[in-house]
């Protein structure tokens, strides 16, 4: 890829300065020269040029050399998720889409399933549309740890060659596929919302946000397999089940030493403050700065659940020491999709609203008519937040018969 | 105790706003930071080492001007600062990146811990901190939100999950990669000000590192970017009006469907 | 305005302006509200290396003076005139020990105030006396190896809070102003007490209390300089510290100033910004030059101060009289500006206009201030 200014069109405006957010533009002589160490080829002074001055010459698949073949490389891999013996929903929602790219590429979808007992959830697998689940049956993978995860995902990779290989961005699935990543030289695109077939080329094509999801980027993996990626929990839908499906179950068993780990997880703690896990919510009902206290906190807690939904938080509110961190929902805190968000008292902050801007359905409560949340909200409501929310619990109970 | 903490420069986007009119970004005036999780490993450093001694080395990969995010982590009570900068590695992806800090870090010395912030704000990725501990082949624990402990070369952590947390214990060297619960980064110091003036900070370029050329840069990095593009931007949708009674009526007539689903 | 700043007052500038606006501006409303001492702001300051920015190094600063304390106070006060008086009221009473104190006196006490660990307090004022502070009637009398305390100050910034004070007391009644000392006293020293905490109209971060003392008993290593120069060491002390009191004038002026600029482009009327209004615009183009002309007095006298000009009382005295009543001029004015929301304790600036008005009053009043400056004037002329 590279970036050029067409100096004939440069008008020297300074739009494209602006519109940079790695200071890499100047103007010398009226026209825009770039400063190669500072551009990240982000394209945002492409945008914001109105002259069409400033080209990125993006390398399309065909342009692409390729230097090996890998005909051996086949079928589509989904890493199962596992927490407690039960097979998380992630991965039936990578099920989902992994389906629709084997039959793209015309080979087959294969689970893969680390654990102790799991020979049942192998099974759901399969219903769920996998033509094979492969199974690593041991007590050493009862629960998730990295390194013997890793050392197995690496080597089945290394022993069946899928040429993709998908697992949910959760912080189990980016803690161990960046680290199989590295032992296999894959390619790797973290945290993707979209995904595609170049089916020419057998191509998978990544799409993920950046820079707080203010820039989409799609990416390839053209020399190296399997092409990785872990995708957004709550974006892809999940595979249907059909008890009728039928698949190969292949249990794969190694030497002790492959499981050996230099960690020991020494316990696992589960907050019960919340039952609602934010990542996994359909509905969250988060509070802002406009909240003023923690006991305040009751009423989108009733809110939430009524709608049975999860709490969430603002920055401001977690500083404030309202909500613990655990309920942060924005840029230093969680990135959510639930179908419905409803932010009370939270003024919208570009910080909280890549944490939540993709919310199918996005309702705003503030007092004040210009906050910025109402510019991305679906439905707004200018009102006090401790008239309105209050009286929506008070009519969902009534309309849901909670 | 020898601690590197690896820190990456960033657009601060507490600056950028949305422009209410065209619904795009407003980005003049963004000043580049420290990545705001790396300042919480930073702290979570030079905590480390004012309990158990030692020296802080802070690492950072990116262009020239990533020296002064070196100087703040200087000013921040860190020791020492390595610049990792050259051509060569423009264009890396987590891959590159990954390889590249993990050589520089071997080429640095002996160390105990590595700390990373969980991941960066304008890649999100969260891949290169598990990344260099694949490459220098050490025990990692992700997402830490407390170190409870560390004796006889044990360290023992929570890692944060969707639950709630594990409790993890590692041998040391270890990598671990921290969260903004862990702590809270202190504001610089006058005499901390001063000494990151005058430090000199180390430069490392691919030459140094000992590296398989094919391995740095873009030409080292298995993904590729191929098209960028800005998301039709979310329209602020309607307004509803009218009295809190008035208003949840109309909002709950409008919600009730998807509820119920 | 560029004021030549040498590298390290700028980095002790952009310190305090961050401390300020990160951590102070945060919690000054609920703290102004509820009364709370800024102990927390007190640690941070002391981990940025702040609180001995006045303090010679070899007893633990980093060897500024007047200039740095200033710059570091007005930053702290545009975000809280209360709460930046932790800092600027510990070093009113940590001058006494800087500028008379022994050796041993200095290394006894200055390192724990440079880094932080202690605040100190000076203690003149009393129900009797305040701006005629001849008439002080806390007694020192000498007993062999000690001296024996009574008495009892008044409003003493810090009080309770500190661990140093420097006290003023008399050791001779009949001599009148002549008669006074002044003497270092330990918080937990036997018979030295405090009295309730006084409820304020403005500054309500800053602890304010009576010093009893009820024969209190201090052995004479800590009687600073000799019997008799009590006064001589208040009005020096008061000389060094008045262009801190201006400078947390300017720093309440300029933060009541910045708020009001940020809110007349925000608050729409008849369909327009009111920043866009000309009437309007020409009162914040006065405040902001009246704003600079008391910086720029400020900085000029603690120039003075840090060259070794020891006859700096008229000026010190035209600093703290102008700053201190631009900033009761600009915060009432800004106030004004936010129109009714202005008046309503939910918006900052109201806090400003309260904060400002201490600064008329403490450390000598605006008055005597002027009788300074105008004796002064009269000597001077006789002079000629």
């Amino acid at each position: 890829m590279s970036i050029k200014v067409i100096t004939e069109k440069c008008t020297g405006c300074k739009l494209c300065v602006k519109s940079c957010p790695f200071n890499a533009i100047e103007i010398i002589n009226k026209k825009a020269v770039i400063d190669f160490d500072k551009c990240t080829l982000c394209g945002a002074c492409i945008e914001s040029c109105k002259f069409d001055a400033i080209v990125l010459t993006k390398l399309s698949p065909t342009d692409i050399q390729f230097p090996k073949k890998f005909d051996e490389y086949k079928d589509v891999w989904v890493f199962c998720e596992q927490k407690k013996g039960v097979v998380q929903s992630v991965a039936y929602e990578l099920l989902g889409k992994a389906r629709e790219l084997a039959d793209t590429l015309g080979v087959e979808l294969c689970g893969v399933l680390l654990g102790e007992n799991m020979k049942e959830e192998a099974q759901k697998i399969i219903h769920r549309g996998a033509n094979k689940a492969y199974l690593v049956d041991s007590p050493a993978l009862k629960y998730y740890q990295d390194e013997p995860y890793s050392k197995v995902l690496v080597q089945l990779i290394k022993e069946y060659k899928p040429e993709i290989v998908l697992c949910g961005a959760t912080s189990i699935g980016r803690s161990l596929i960046s680290r199989v990543a590295i032992g296999i030289h894959a390619g790797l695109t973290a945290d993707c919302t979209g995904l595609d077939i170049d089916k020419k080329e057998r191509l998978l094509l990544q799409t993920r946000p950046a820079f707080g999801g203010n820039i989409m980027a799609t990416i390839i993996c053209p020399n190296h397999r399997p092409q990785m990626s872990t995708v957004r929990h709550k974006v892809m839908k999940e595979a249907a089940e059909n008890k009728h499906h039928k698949g190969k179950i292949i249990e794969k068993n190694y030497d002790s030493n492959i499981y050996f780990s230099r960690t020991r997880l020494l316990d696992i703690v589960e907050e019960i403050e919340d039952t609602v896990n934010l990542t996994e919510a359909n509905v969250i009902v988060s509070g802002g700065r406009g909240i003023q206290s923690p006991e305040n906190f009751k009423l989108i807690e009733d809110l939430a659940k009524t709608l049975g939904g999860a709490v969430g938080a603002s920055r401001a509110a977690v500083d404030s020491g309202w909500k613990t961190y655990s309920h942060q929902v924005g840029q230093t805190g969680k990135t959510v999709c639930p179908k419905i968000y409803i932010a009370c008292g939270i003024s919208g902050q570009i910080q909280h609203l890549v944490g939540m801007q993709s919310s199918e359905i996005i309702v705003a409560i503030n007092k004040d008519p210009y906050a910025p949340i109402f510019s991305v909200a679906t439905y707004g409501i200018v009102g006090d937040v401790f008239e309105v929310v209050p009286e929506l619990t008070r009519q969902f109970k009534e309309a849901l018969k909670r | 105790m020898n601690i590197i903490v690896c820190i990456k420069q960033v657009p601060d986007t507490t600056n950028i706003r949305i422009d209410p009119e065209t619904n795009t970004l407003v980005r003049s005036g963004v000043q580049s930071i420290i990545n705001p999780f790396d300042m919480y490993a930073i702290e979570e450093a030079v905590r480390l080492k004012e309990k158990f001694g030692g020296l802080v080395t802070i690492v950072t990969m990116g262009p020239p001007q990533a020296e002064e995010a070196l100087r703040e982590a200087i000013s921040l009570g860190a020791d020492e600062a390595v610049l990792i900068s050259d051509r060569a590695f423009a264009g890396s992806d987590t891959w590159a990146t990954s390889y590249t800090l993990s050589r520089a870090i071997q080429k640095i010395g002996k160390f105990d811990i590595i700390i990373c912030g969980k991941q960066a704000i304008d890649g999100d990725t969260a891949q290169v901190g598990p990344g260099i501990a694949a490459f220098l082949d050490i025990p990692q624990i992700t997402f830490v939100k407390k170190i409870e402990d560390i004796k006889d070369s044990l360290m023992r952590a929570d890692r944060m999950t969707e639950e709630g947390y594990d409790i993890i214990e590692s041998p040391l060297p270890c990598l671990i990669t921290v969260v903004k619960e862990i702590n809270e980064p202190r504001l610089p110091s006058l005499k901390g000000k001063m000494k990151a003036k005058k430090i000199e900070i180390k430069k490392l370029e691919a030459k140094d590192l000992d590296a398989d050329p094919d391995s740095l840069g873009l030409k080292g990095s298995p993904t590729k970017v191929v098209k960028i593009f800005t998301p039709p931007p979310r329209k602020g949708g309607q307004i509803l009006e009218g009295e809190a009674k008035e208003v949840s009526g109309k909002l709950v007539e409008l919600l009730k469907g998807e509820i119920c689903l | 305005m560029d004021y030549l700043l040498t590298e390290e007052q700028v980095m002790i500038r952009d310190i305090a302006r961050q401390i300020a606006q990160e951590k102070i501006k945060p919690v000054a409303a609920k703290y102004d509200a509820e009364g709370i001492f800024p102990w927390d702001i007190v640690k941070i300051m002391a981990a940025s290396d702040l609180c001995g920015i006045y303090i010679e190094e070899k007893y633990g600063g980093t060897g500024g003076g007047a200039m740095e304390l200033v710059l570091a106070t007005e930053e702290l006060s545009k975000a809280c005139g209360g709460i930046s008086l932790a800092f600027a009221a510990t070093a009113l009473g940590t001058f006494p020990i800087i500028l008379f104190g022994t050796e041993e006196q200095k290394n006894k006490y200055l390192p724990d105030i440079a880094k932080g660990k202690k605040l100190a307090a000076f203690g003149l004022t009393e129900a009797g006396a305040g701006s005629d502070a001849g008439a002080i009637a806390t007694t020192a009398d000498k007993k062999g190896d000690h001296y024996i305390l009574n008495g009892t100050k008044q409003w003493i910034t810090n009080g309770g809070e500190a661990e140093v004070y420097t006290v003023i007391a008399s050791t001779d009644r009949s001599k009148g102003a002549r008669g006074a000392a002044a003497f270092i006293v330990e918080k937990g020293t036997k018979g030295f007490e405090f009295g309730k905490k006084e409820d304020k109209m403005g500054i309500r971060a800053s602890a304010t209390r009576e010093l009893v003392f009820t024969d209190c008993k201090i052995p004479k290593e800590n009687l600073l300089a000799k019997e008799g120069m009590g006064f001589i060491v208040a009005m020096k002390t008061f000389d060094q510290s008045r262009p801190g009191v201006a400078a947390q004038a300017v720093g309440i002026a300029q933060g009541a100033l910045d708020l009001t600029v940020q809110y007349m482009k925000e608050r729409k009327q008849f369909g327009k910004s009111i920043s866009s209004f000309q009437g309007l615009q020409f009162m914040l183009a006065d405040m902001a030059t009246e704003i600079e002309a008391s910086r720029a007095l400020v900085y000029a006298c603690a120039r003075m101060l840090d060259s070794g000009n020891t006859k700096i009382s008229k000026d010190s005295a035209m600093a703290k009289l102008f700053a201190s009543d631009v900033a009761m001029k600009v915060t009432t004015d800004c106030v004004q500006l936010f129109g009714g929301y202005g008046y309503m304790r939910d918006y900052p600036i109201e806090k400003y206009m309260r904060d400002a008005k201490i600064t008329q009053i403490y450390e000598g009043t605006n008055q005597i201030q002027r009788s300074i400056i105008a004796n002064h004037l009269i000597k001077e002329s006789a002079a000629k």
